[in-house]
This record gives structure tokens, sequence and C-alpha cells, in this order.
């Protein structure tokens, strides 16, 4: 049985501090006393977790801990499931995004989100990363074509297809895709980035990538992650909250949720006494 | 060898010649339809191609060339007969054109609203709907061209542009056979577009898409082989379509694209001629059997295509 020391924490990613207090940080989201419903079933309970800005906060817990549906609801995602309904309040940078006059299209634009599944449209290359612009009304070629390339080279793809940009999305790798996923959600420019297990279905290499990259991105953009890697969380994240039951248990800087963990509930689950 | 004694487990000891017998009558089943089109190929060929005994066949009077080039339908016996198929097949792929125009933008519009927009209760009741409007007889359909969108709708609008509108035309056996033909693609499209996976819907709204964006850029162009199979599909229903077609669209062999005028199309040619009176071996009677040759021809030529699509442009999600 591994114990709690910071010894065992493996080292993180470069551009991670896992000690920094960050707390005096501006909020990037602050979601408070949230509930959620699908039908009758609720699965979150009095959720309030505040994520601060350019950082990244990585949400642990076990299968169907709410983890996963937290996320949902910071843009909105859950909104397209029949039957689901959320109460409390989601501030992102100050506007509570629950109110009715929030346009969830323009919410996403600023709230992108990276799934599990890599899912590039059956398009070229090109214009899967331009999705989001032409949406958004772009139509300039020259533009498009700036952004196509900043966006593959901020998600560390561009080498890969740059001779290859209007061959289809779907003939590259599973990791190489999910990157194109990462680069497609950069053009639409958002601030805030939701990553639900981004790297659940990659081998360790295009994993490693994933994590670099991570990394690189919280410089300029707010990250909040799913995963059910703990070595993952603890490698990419400046903060890290666990889910239990649809409760969230504890939240605080990695390192200190790795080593000293005010619940117990927390210690036994990363240490793998049950998950 | 000898056999020894079997062991009582492997005695059988209810007889299974009866599953033979079940064997043999659901071969014969699945065989029916196949042995259905063999006869059918075999009666047409044997008219048009080569008929034995003293009979001519139409192909052995009428030229192959003459009969595909020729500009003129008169389908009578004796020196004034014409075999050219330029008429009936000029009214027949107006018909069909004209159906499309109607049905493609309507079914696919109906199959986007029902797997994009529609909430689950309405989709419940717009399905059966659409399958009622299948399950009309084509009769009615020509009667609601010929008494209701030909002198209620079509001709005070032209008449409005100043257009004259024969009581038979090929524009409204046209729309009403795309009436027709609009729930085949609604509810086929509808299939492929459902088909389409969720996870592909939820990473274009987490793009910033509208409802619109979604269906329009992502999921009818991901769904698009089968999409353009059941426009192929529909295509060729509306070119064998015939009552609709007999009743509103008139008995005019014309060369013309000019869907105003009355039109006789290759299966109300059929229609038309089998129920008159000429002898049963004479060439005008001969010649229904050269034009069931090439409505065949094309009907079959478009299933291929649209079957080859569908294989050759699907795209595999995992």
């Amino acid at each position: 049985m591994p114990t709690l020391s910071s010894g065992n924490v493996p080292p993180s990613v470069a551009g991670v501090d896992r000690d920094l207090d960050m707390s005096a940080h501006p909020a990037a989201i602050e979601a408070r006393h949230l509930d959620f419903y699908y039908g009758e079933h609720q699965v979150l309970f009095d959720v309030s977790l505040t994520v601060p800005e350019r950082s990244v906060t990585a949400l642990i817990g076990p299968s169907g801990c709410g983890k996963s549906t937290f996320l949902r609801t910071l843009n909105r995602m859950n909104d397209l499931i029949e039957g689901s309904r959320c109460q409390g309040e989601i501030l992102v940078e100050g506007q509570n995004i629950m109110e009715p006059a929030v346009d969830v299209v323009l919410l996403r634009k600023h709230v992108g989100m990276v799934f599990q599944k890599s899912t590039p449209f059956p398009k070229s290359i090109f214009d899967n990363v331009a999705y989001g612009p032409r949406v958004a009304g772009e139509k300039n070629r020259a533009v498009l074509a700036d952004l196509v390339e900043s966006c593959l080279r901020k998600a560390a793809l561009w080498e890969e297809v740059k001779d290859r940009l209007t061959t289809s999305a779907m003939s590259l790798s599973g990791g190489q895709q999910q990157r194109l996923c990462i680069a497609r959600t950069l053009a639409t420019d958002p601030r805030i980035i939701l990553m639900d297990e981004p790297a659940s279905a990659l081998d360790p290499a295009s994993t490693d990538r994933i994590e670099n990259l991570i990394g690189e991105l919280c410089a300029n953009y707010t990250i909040v992650i799913v995963t059910h890697n703990m070595q993952q969380a603890s490698r990419v994240s400046h903060q890290t909250a666990f889910f239990y039951k649809g409760k969230l248990i504890e939240s605080g800087p990695t390192m200190k949720i790795f080593t000293h963990p005010s619940e117990k509930k927390t210690e036994d689950y990363i240490t793998g006494r049950f998950g | 060898m000898t056999m020894g004694k079997l062991p009582a487990w492997a005695v059988q000891r209810v007889s299974r010649r009866h599953e033979k017998l079940i064997q043999a009558v659901l071969f014969l089943c699945a065989a029916l339809s196949v042995l259905t089109t063999g006869a059918i190929i075999l009666v047409l060929l044997g008219n048009a191609v080569y008929a034995p005994g003293a009979r001519n066949a139409f192909f052995e009077q009428v030229s192959l060339w003459e009969f595909l080039t020729g500009t003129h339908w008169k389908p009578v016996d004796g020196p004034a007969g014409r075999f050219g198929i330029i008429p009936l097949l000029s009214g027949t792929i107006m018909v069909a054109v004209i159906a499309s125009l109607v049905s493609v933008p309507a079914g696919l519009g109906a199959a986007i609203y029902m797997s994009e927009y529609a909430a689950p209760r309405e989709r419940e009741f717009l399905k059966p709907v659409l399958e009622i409007l299948a399950g009309i007889p084509s009769v009615v359909y020509g009667f609601f061209a010929l008494k209701f969108i030909t002198p209620w709708i079509l001709k005070p609008a032209l008449g409005l542009l100043g257009l004259e509108l024969g009581t038979f035309n090929a524009l409204s056996a046209g729309i009403v056979v795309g009436i027709m033909v609009t729930p085949l693609i609604a509810s086929l499209s509808e299939d492929v577009i459902r088909s389409v996976p969720r996870s592909l819907r939820e990473a274009a709204y987490a793009l910033g898409s509208t409802r619109f964006d979604v269906s329009v850029r992502v999921v009818v162009p991901a769904a698009l082989s089968g999409i353009l199979a059941a426009f192929l599909l529909a295509f060729s229903r509306a070119i064998g379509e015939t009552m609709a077609v007999v009743i509103a669209g008139g008995q005019q062999p014309i060369a013309t694209l000019n869907p105003l005028r009355g039109a006789q199309t290759m299966t109300s040619f059929m229609v038309h001629a089998s129920t008159g009176d000429s002898a049963a071996d004479s060439i005008s009677r001969m010649s229904i059997y050269a034009i069931g040759i090439a409505l065949f021809a094309i009907t079959l030529t478009i299933n291929l295509i649209s079957g080859w699509i569908l294989r050759r442009y699907r795209e595999v999600y995992q």
C-alpha cells in the first residue's frame, strides 16, 4: 500500500507549480452551491469550487462520482441532455452563465471543450481547425490560414501535418487526432479549456505529449481536466479537486492533496484503498 | 467398419425430417424474388430482342439505333409507325427531375428537423404521419394533382405570370410524384443522419455551433453518402411511378422539356398501350417490352450507383 509522501508523487510537467497557492489569483470560474439532476436522479450535491485563472485544475474521483457532469455544466453541454436540471450559480469571469440571457453558443466559444474520444469531423485537417472561426463568420482565406497554422503550432501538431493539411483528419493517428481536437478548440479563441479525460484512449507516448502540452497551454489558458489517472492529475495540475458520490470532498493545491489531504476519503482514494 | 451400438444419448428419438422441410420452404421463399426477377427479364427479352416461333420481336423490326435516337413516338402498326424513345424519355426525365426538385429539399429538411430539432414527442408524431403519406395509393395522388394542384394552385399562379397551363401537364405530375417520394427521402435520410455519432454533434456544439451549423456543417456532410443514396433511390422510384403520371401528366408523347404541356412518360405509355386493342403480336404491342427493358435498365443502373456510393463513401466511425 503506497503511503502519502512527496517522494511518491511523480515530477510535474514543465510549467506547473503544484505548491503554488492559487487562492490569491483571480478566479476564472466560481461554482457556487451547484446541484444537478438527471430527471429525478441527483448527481451533484452542493458543489462549490473556484478555478484560478491560467492554471490547471484536475478533477479526480471514482467512476460515477459526478466529475464529468460537473465539467459539462461549465460550458452548459448538459443543456443537450433531455430532462437535465441544474441549480446554483456558475460564475465565469464574474458572469453567472446559468442566466437565461446568456447565449450558450458564445459561451462555448469562450469555454472550449476537448473530449475523451477524439472527434475529428470527416473533413480535411485544415477544415477541422478552421471550423470554429468559420462558424463564427470568418471567411478570409489568409486569416484562416494564419489561424490554422498558429493553432496547430500551439497544439504541437504543425510539424507533423503541415504538408498534408488538405488530407482527411480521419487519416491521423489517435494521438494526432486528439491534438487536432485541441487545436480546433484553440481556434475559437477560448479563455477556458475543459478536458474530459483527454488522454485516456491514448498510448503512453501520446499521453506524454498531451500532458506536456497542458503544461504549455496553462500559461495562457485556464484548464480544467477530468482524469481517472491520478498520476496524471498529480503531474499536470496546480489544483486538485476530489469528487465522491456527487459531492466535492475537498480541493486544494495538488501537492497538498497528494501528500497531506484533510479528508480521510481523499487519502483512501489517493493511496488506492478504493476506486 | 461396422458401427457399434450407439449409446442412448446419441440416438435420435424425434424425427428431424420436418427440419429439412422447413429449410426447403424457407429456401423457396428466398428463391421466389430471384425467380420472379429472372422470369421478368425473360419475358422482356423474349418479346423485345428475340421472339421464339413465327412472331417477330420488337428489335427484329426496329433498329436499336432508331429506338434510342428517334424523336417521334407513334406506336401504330404499318408504315406510319415511329418508335423513337426520346419523347417518352424526355417526359420521364422531366417528371423525375421536377419530383426531385420538390422532394430533395422537402425530404432532407424533414429529416434534419426530425433528427436535430424535434423533441422526442414531436418525432413520435411526425414519423407515422410521414408513413401515412407514403401509404396513400398513387392513383389518389394522381387525382389530387389533376383536380387540385393543376386547377387551384398552378393555373392561378402561372396565370399571374401570363403562362398557359394545360389541363394535363408534366409540372403537376412532377410535383405530386415529388410529394409521394418525399417520405422515402425523409425516412432513409433520417436513418443515416441519426447514425452519425452523438460525440460528433457534441464536439460541434462545444465549438460554438448553433443547431443549424451542427446540422448543415457536420451532420449532413458526415451522412452524405447515405443521403445521396436516398436521393437516387427516390429518383429511380420517381422514374418508375405510373398511376399519378398517367392521370395528371396526360398521354402526349412530345419531345419537349416544357413542363407546362402534357407529356407521356415511359410508364404511362406502357399502361396506355396495354389497355389498347391492338393485336397481341403487333409491333405496337411489342414496343411495350422494349420500353420495359429501357425502364428496367435505367432504374437498375441508378440503384446500383446508389449502392456503390453507399459502400464507397461511407464514413466509418469506431
